[in-house]
């Protein structure tokens, strides 16, 4: 039998300081903190740093003094800007366009869809229309695959809608979906062909932010012959250039493992 | 023997320093970037500490070789892209700095710029170097430096104390520094300190004299792309290749390499640099003369410039100076809360204003505030001021060449922002367009660089690396820009003569 593990007594400290820091006048030096939790100085600095990283805490510049961070006040709300996501993708989602020869977009989740938050064009020169803001279906496409595939929450949401039909090959069935999004987190990205428009392929990967969130996705799209093997798969080398691509932002972002 | 896989860039900026890796088909393989301190020691007063600049590039660098898993003997040669004009004084025997890098934004020097303007012989200087004296270039601040700091003189006129921008200074380091360490600077750099003559590409006894800065401090001028020496620290054996001030980079790396084309790099501040070819072009409307790059022993090749001093620098001071956004992006955000600017305008004229105005007095204000106004509308007024700015100077570029621009290239920092390109489109009536490196100032030192040393075999090739990454088209209706660029010059006026002559 498996042996459950008990509580992490860092998580267990983390959430004492913060405890602490909502109580009173909120500004806390480290070793007040460390005193009143009765724990070694640098254990309390140890933790308020990786809260601070995390913007669950913030220090004053000036006195060193630790307060509650703003991230706190919004874990509701998305946690990562849209524009910000898009300044730090914008030198890989370049660097991506330029070695698959393809499109790449980024989207997010908002209600439901997947809003495109960054688009580079196909770097043929040829005459593209710029598609940030436009909000694409999430169960059609490899970009929301991607974020249903890491979203519990939002992959449930779905459930309670139908899905639309957009192609012969877009998945309607919410059980079939679900062995989609399984194989996606296996796999570690998602592809799309011909499901949301005819002669059209993609493939996508997903940005992490700190501790592994996902936080948007990444994609190259384009015409099947050019995205996919004759037996209608997507080339490997591509794909690679997608989750290379995908990494790296995340790894910008602090994602530390992928 | 190991193949020579990579190009490495190393862009020294006025926020931070970055080093890129770029493969042969200039596409982006590793970035590693760390950002420097701004010491703002009283109203008007810029300084970087070039020490702490220096260790960011020691760390940097190599650990940009390790994310791509590569080693030195695998890059073919540096190119470095630097702020330009940002004046560091130091110590040839011990290598320390005298005192903080002065920067660019400084306006220390501003009634010394006012008493040299007023001298008989000024009209010499823009005759010979294509610049005005303003508080911006270097001349003036080294004038500064030798007149406040004791002793300084003397040492200075003995060749103990060394003269550099910081390309001078990080090539001065990665040569050896005071262990034989290389004294150069490139043209693009030399052609920003009011000291060199424009024709001659060398330093002109008539304006040292007229600056009083002495001869034996000044880094030896060199062509932009040329193998000047190979590194001895930190990428030992690394062929340093190539060196370029950061806009002329950035021409570079959108291969503007044509008379008439042109691109605006969108900072701390914003350039708009156009191909001259090889004359130097006097601009009538408020343009500089500058050099765009010289390739080896080729002719130089010269550029009008139109420099605005903050742009994405108010976008900080919005972040940092009154915290009302917690990321420079996020004031794509903050402006999309509301429709427009509500009536208000923001001039930024902390450093005086630049091109087309070059007024050193002004400073920045707010104007059209009224209840109504909430901070939704002065981040859109933050991101106007940037589209008005590129507005002036792109009318005194087109008044200067005789010709209306078609489309404007853009690159840099700024141009992830959605909303702001689109408005730059509208109050220019052109489109706008990005092209696949946003990092063009890099590309453009690597460019450079790669083409000294072969790893590229001419400018052709390079051009057809330049893709389409996204285009903005106008949209504004034009009764509207008019009105709105109407506001906007009236605002500007009202920045005028702030600073009174002799006090402040
Ligand atoms: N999405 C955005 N919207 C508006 N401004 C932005 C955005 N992202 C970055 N900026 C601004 O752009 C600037 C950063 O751009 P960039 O990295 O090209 O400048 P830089 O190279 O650091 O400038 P320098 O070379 O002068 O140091 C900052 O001033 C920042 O405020
Ligand atoms: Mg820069």
């Amino acid at each position: 039998m498996a042996c459950v593990p008990g509580p992490v007594q860092s998580i267990e400290r983390a959430a004492a300081i913060l405890r602490l820091l909502a109580r009173g006048s909120g500004r806390l030096g480290v070793s007040e903190i460390a005193a009143s939790l009765g724990l070694a100085r640098a254990t309390a600095h140890g933790i308020l740093r990786t809260l601070q990283g995390v913007g669950f805490v913030e220090q004053d510049e000036e006195t060193g003094k630790y307060q509650l961070g703003a991230a706190l006040l919004h874990l509701g709300t998305s946690y990562l800007d849209v524009n910000e996501l898009r300044s730090r993708a914008i030198n890989w989602a370049d660097a991506l366009a330029a070695r698959s020869g393809e499109a790449v977009r980024i989207g997010t989740p908002l209600d439901g869809r997947v809003l495109v938050v960054h688009h580079v064009f196909r770097p043929d020169d040829t005459l593209q229309a710029l598609e940030v803001g436009a909000l694409l279906p999430a169960h059609a496409t490899a970009l929301g695959k991607v974020l249903l595939a890491f979203d519990a929450g939002a992959a449930a949401a779905l459930q309670e809608t139908g899905l639309e039909p957009f192609c012969r090959r877009t998945i309607t069935q919410h059980r079939e979906l679900g062995r989609a999004l399984a194989e996606i987190r296996e796999m570690g990205w998602a592809s799309e062909v011909e499901e949301f428009t005819v002669g059209e392929a993609a493939v996508a990967a997903p940005i992490r932010g700190q501790g592994g969130l996902v936080v948007g996705a990444m994609g190259i799209s384009g015409a099947i012959e050019r995205l996919c093997d004759p037996r209608g798969r997507p080339k490997p080398t591509l794909v690679t250039y997608v989750r290379d691509a995908a990494r790296a932002v995340s790894r910008d972002l602090g994602a530390s493992r992928w | 023997m190991m193949v020579e896989r990579y190009v490495m860039s190393i862009d020294q900026g006025t926020t931070s320093t970055r080093c890129i890796l770029f493969d042969h088909g200039g596409r982006l393989v590793s970035v590693t970037q760390r950002e420097h301190k701004q010491h703002f020691p009283r109203p008007g007063w810029v300084e970087h500490d070039a020490m702490e600049i220096w260790r960011n590039l020691e760390r940097i660098a190599p650990e940009a070789l390790e994310h791509a898993g590569a080693t030195p003997d695998q890059v073919a040669a540096l190119g470095i892209a630097n702020q330009r004009e940002t004046s560091v004084l130091w110590d040839r025997h011990t290598g320390r700095p005298v005192g903080r890098a002065v920067v660019w934004q400084d306006t220390r020097t501003d009634s010394l710029v006012s008493e040299l303007n007023a001298r008989p012989d000024a009209d010499m200087v823009r005759e010979r170097c294509g610049l005005p004296i303003a508080t911006y270039f270097s001349a003036s601040r080294v004038r500064w430096l030798l007149d406040n700091t004791p002793g300084l003189r003397e040492r200075a006129e003995r060749g103990d104390v060394l003269f550099g921008t910081m390309e001078s200074w990080l090539i001065w380091n990665l040569t050896g520094g005071p262990g034989g360490g290389l004294h150069i600077t490139d043209v693009t750099n030399a052609s920003r300190t009011l000291l060199m003559n424009l024709t001659t590409l060398a330093w002109d006894d008539d304006l040292l004299a007229f600056f009083g800065v002495p001869r034996a401090m000044l880094p030896e001028i060199r062509p932009s792309t040329e193998t000047y020496a190979r590194a001895s620290r930190v990428l030992p054996g690394v062929r340093i290749a190539a060196a370029l001030g950061d806009q002329q980079a950035a021409l570079f790396g959108q291969t503007c390499f044509a008379p008439g084309e042109a691109k605006c790099t969108y900072g701390t501040g914003s350039f708009l640099l156009l191909n001259t070819g090889t004359e130097p072009v006097r601009s009538t409307h408020g343009l500089l003369t500058t050099v765009g790059y010289q390739i080896a022993d080729e002719p130089a090749v010269y550029a009008l410039e139109g420099s605005i001093a903050i742009t994405g620098a108010l976008v900080q001071w919005f972040r940092d100076g009154l915290g009302l956004i917690a990321s420079a992006p996020e004031i794509e955000t903050l402006a999309r809360t509301v429709e427009d600017n509500g009536g208000c305008y923001i001039v930024p004229a902390f450093s005086g204003l630049f091109a087309p105005y070059w007024r050193s007095e002004a400073r920045g204000i707010i104007v059209g505030l009224t209840s109504y106004i909430t901070k939704g509308h002065l981040a859109r007024a933050v991101l106007e001021a940037t589209g008005w700015q590129t507005r002036e100077v792109v009318d005194a570029m087109n008044a200067d060449s005789g010709l209306a621009l078609k489309a404007l290239k853009v690159d840099g920092g700024m141009t992830a922002d959605n909303l702001l390109m689109q408005f730059i489109s509208d109050v220019l009536d052109v489109p706008v367009i990005r092209p696949m490196a946003a990092e063009t100032v890099s590309l453009g030192a690597a460019y450079a660089a790669g083409l000294a040393v072969g790893y590229w075999a001419d400018l052709e090739g390079l051009r057809r690396n330049w893709h389409r990454a996204a285009q903005w088209l106008p949209g504004m209706d034009p009764v509207r820009r008019d009105t709105e660029y109407d506001n906007w010059r009236r605002a500007v006026e009202r920045t005028f003569d702030w600073i009174k002559p002799g006090g402040r």
